[in-house]
């Protein structure tokens, strides 16, 4: 097992070759902000709040892809890009209909500890207010397109963990919607297993379980990677 | 094949060219003002007039001045007959059989003619695009057979380095390292795919090429192939192209009837083959790992990078991914060699480049040029101005991801780094030219309508800000905006600029803040807080 030393936030650690600054920093207890990341679903870099300078590179670079280096100096935190952080959570707060106070998420929310953690009072930008559907065609589970912020976890997690590759995504920009197969109901799609996966990767109230009401969607993220640990390492360990 | 026999095509070509030719454009432009029938006409009439003996029509690539088409040029006097219609057809086989003709004509030493250099439209226009035989008889693949049975892999490596080409897709990395690191891996297995899928609004450059003179892509890309080690190539041509593909799966099946392409080619031990994968009208899909996404059949989006494609590309393998006109420089570099290139252009951006004119201007259409020439001599002298003698007000380049100069910076000559220091960027070659008519405002929000219908989706800051963006923008030109909406689009170009996934988020600030930056007076002119003149905004009515 090779080992790299280097510095995040002045402070020095030393990390597995193989792991990201993200992992480096969290097993220091540094914490970075994340929304698209989630430990045992493959990194996308796409939320970009994980955003870290890194000396001698001139663009910033997503914690979660990037690999540690030998001797690399890392700042997490610079005033910078804690308004960069704001300004992209304040931005996906615009984009839908985070409606926390009727969200069945409500405390048990990403998004808005996202929030609280970047300092956001208000938002700046206009909200975009779209008309999302919500698909409660599953007999099980629902999906409420006003609360999605697009992070794909689900996708991954449908993909990568159970094989199904149910949901994807269509359309562009701001018009990308998450779908079941070729965008059938989801209680019509012929390759979900109902498995529920996609509900304990879900950030945010977007992917719920039916019949839970405000606040009460809470979720055993867990699980996930206590499977992947399990299917990779033969380790049943939680 | 040997090369007697390459020699022969040639020859037999050449011999069967009768004394008169008349070369007729078929590429899309002219084809889309009727040049088929146009053909089809001096086809029957040379046919009717008994002159099938001496008198031949022949369909060539793009002959450059758009805006005249149909175009056609006449062997051995080189005259050019531009808007030929039907009509015209008797006149004209009349007077290059010695009489005499009312048609249009345009003046040889047109400067819009004069000031080209060609290398990669070198063909265009001269022949035929379908018929491999007519690119042979140009010394087409000469090249590629001394490159296969004399010269070490390396040793094209190393020319290419030498020659100072760079990337033509953009951002102008310097070709001969991207294929000397893709060289470098150990790899059983590489690809070459070649980026025809040229999203920029207004851009046709490699379109032309493609019509024009295909077998320069195929012959480009199998250099490419024997340079870095790979044995596939794929090329990615946009669905909008129709004809551009037509002649490129023609191209691709002489090439491998000749034995171009296949198996060992010209004999030696070397394979490569070339597919098409057709875009379906993604602007992202340019984006060198949404392109590759998508031939792998997934959806296009960009990944980050690191790992850059020569590392982990097409299904995780090595891949070299050049442009069109960058493949398109390889053959006729490949066959003059790396000095004769780099003494063309400037210090640091040799060759040429060929840029689509379009907008305000009066000369509409395809120019090559060497690196270094200012835009000044592009759009006044070879342009002929703006249209019905207005005045230039700006020039966009770059498309999307470029930025308007200002018409008092004319004298900046066309290089990568000239171009990149006054907020703008080469790009592809889309050169839009405005007059005094055009209101900065609306272009800076054109341009990032279009970012924001054509971003991915996949990172929040490029999909949720340029939203936002485009809705401050809209505001603003319609009169409700205020120095407050001014300084959150700044901020919002800062934070795209810095923290979007790929290319198309980094740069869809661009065209915003070179408007911000050259015409901010246009800007302020319109906020309700306007203080310029101390007078009231006007109304947008009013302003148009
Ligand atoms: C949004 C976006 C669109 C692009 N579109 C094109 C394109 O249409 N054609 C192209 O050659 N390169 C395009 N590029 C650049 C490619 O990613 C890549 O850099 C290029 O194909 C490399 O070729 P070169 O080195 O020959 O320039 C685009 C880049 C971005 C970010
Ligand atoms: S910058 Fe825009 S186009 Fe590029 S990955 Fe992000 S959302 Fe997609
Ligand atoms: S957590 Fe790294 S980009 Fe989303």
């Amino acid at each position: 097992m090779a080992v790299k030393t280097l510095t995040i936030d002045d402070q020095l650690i030393s990390a597995r070759e193989e792991q990201t600054v993200l992992e480096a920093a969290r097993e220091a207890g540094i914490s970075i902000p994340t929304l698209c990341e989630l430990h045992g679903l493959g990194d996308i870099g796409a939320c970009r709040l994980c955003l870290v300078e890194v000396t001698g590179i001139a663009k910033l670079q997503p914690a979660c892809t990037t690999r540690v280096a030998e001797g690399m100096v890392v700042v997490t935190n610079s005033q910078r890009l804690q308004n960069y952080r704001r300004m992209i959570v304040e931005l996906l707060f615009a984009e839908r209909n985070h409606i926390c106070a009727v969200c069945v998420a409500n405390g048990h929310c990403e998004l808005q500890d996202l929030g609280l953690a970047v300092g956001m009072d208000h938002v700046r930008y206009e909200y975009l207010s779209p008309q999302c559907q919500v698909d409660l065609s599953h007999e099980r589970f629902g999906v409420d397109h006003n609360r999605c912020v697009l992070c794909m976890r689900c996708v991954r997690a449908c993909d990568e963990i159970e094989g199904a590759h149910t949901w994807d995504v269509m359309g562009r920009g701001t018009a990308s919607r998450v779908i079941t197969d070729l965008k059938q109901p989801w209680g019509e799609s012929q390759s979900c297993t109902s498995c529920g996966k996609c509900v304990l990767a879900c950030p945010t109230g977007a992917i719920f379980r039916r019949g839970s009401t405000v606040s009460e969607m809470e979720r055993d993220r867990w699980q996930l990677d206590f499977i992947v640990t399990a299917r990779e390492k033969k380790q049943w360990i939680i | 094949m040997e090369l007697p026999e390459l020699h022969q095509i040639a020859e037999k070509e050449r011999a069967s060219q009768k004394p008169i030719r008349l070369r007729i454009c078929v590429a899309a432009g002219c084809q889309s003002s009727g040049s088929l029938a146009v053909k089809k006409k001096l086809e029957d009439t040379v046919k009717e007039a008994g002159l099938s003996d001496k008198v031949q029509v022949v369909g060539v690539g793009c002959l450059k001045m758009c805006s005249q088409g149909p175009l056609v040029q006449a062997d051995p006097t080189q005259t050019l007959y531009a808007k030929v219609d039907e009509t015209q057809a008797a006149g004209l086989v009349g007077a290059v059989n010695g009489g005499h003709c009312h048609c249009a004509t345009v003046d040889p030493n047109d400067p819009f003619l004069a000031h080209q250099f060609s290398i990669v439209l070198e063909n265009s226009g001269l022949i035929d695009p379908e018929r491999i035989e007519s690119y042979i008889a140009a010394e087409g693949y000469e090249g590629l057979y001394h490159v296969l049975r004399e010269k070490t892999p390396t040793e094209i490596v190393e020319t290419v380095i030498k020659s100072g080409l760079r990337g033509r897709g953009g951002a102008g990395y310097p070709t001969g390292l991207k294929w000397a690191l893709v060289a470098k891996m150990q790899s059983p297995r590489k690809f070459v795919v070649c980026n025809a899928d040229e999203g920029d609004p207004g851009a046709f450059m490699d379109r032309s090429v493609l019509e024009s003179d295909p077998h320069r892509i195929l012959e480009g890309m199998a250099i490419a192939g024997y340079a870095i080690g790979a044995t596939q190539g794929y090329i990615y041509v946009r669905g909008e192209y129709p004809l551009a593909i037509k002649r490129l799966q023609g191209a691709i099946r002489q090439a491998k009837r000749l034995g171009m392409l296949g198996g060992h080619i010209f004999e030696s031990p070397f394979d490569f083959n070339i597919d098409l994968r057709i875009g379906a009208g993604a602007f992202v899909c340019g984006e060198e790992t949404a392109l590759m996404a998508s031939i792998e059949g997934r959806r296009g989006q960009p990944r980050p990078r690191p790992p850059f494609p020569a590392e982990s590309g097409l299904w995780g393998q090595p891949t070299l991914i050049n442009n069109v006109e960058t493949f398109a420089n390889i053959p006729t570099l490949i066959r003059k060699g790396a000095d004769w290139f780099s003494a063309i252009g400037t210090e640091k951006s040799k060759g040429t480049k060929v840029f689509a004119l379009a907008g305000k201007i009066t000369n509409t259409g395809l120019i090559e040029v060497p690196m270094g020439t200012t835009l000044r001599r592009i759009v006044e002298e070879m342009g002929g101005g703006v249209e019905n003698g207005g005045t230039v007000k700006a020039v966009q380049t770059g498309g999307p991801s470029g930025g308007c100069i200002p018409a008092d910076k004319l004298d900046t000559p066309v290089d990568y780094e000239s171009l990149a220091a006054i907020g703008s960027i080469m790009g592809s070659g889309g050169m839009i030219v405005m007059d005094q008519s055009t209101n900065m405002v609306d272009v800076a929000r054109f341009f990032m309508e279009f970012c924001m219908d054509e971003s991915c989706g996949k990172c929040a800051p490029c999909r949720a800000g340029t939203v936002q963006m485009y809705r401050l923008l809209s505001k603003i030109r319609e009169g409700r905006g205020t120095q407050q909406d001014i300084d959150m689009l700044n901020g919002l170009c800062d934070l795209l600029r810095n923290t979007s996934l790929c290319g198309l988020g980094q740069t869809a600030p661009n065209p915003t803040l070179s408007t911000l930056r050259y015409f901010r007076h246009e800007y302020e002119q319109l906020l309700t807080d306007s203080t310029v003149n101390g007078q009231l905004p006007k109304h947008p009515a009013n302003t148009t």
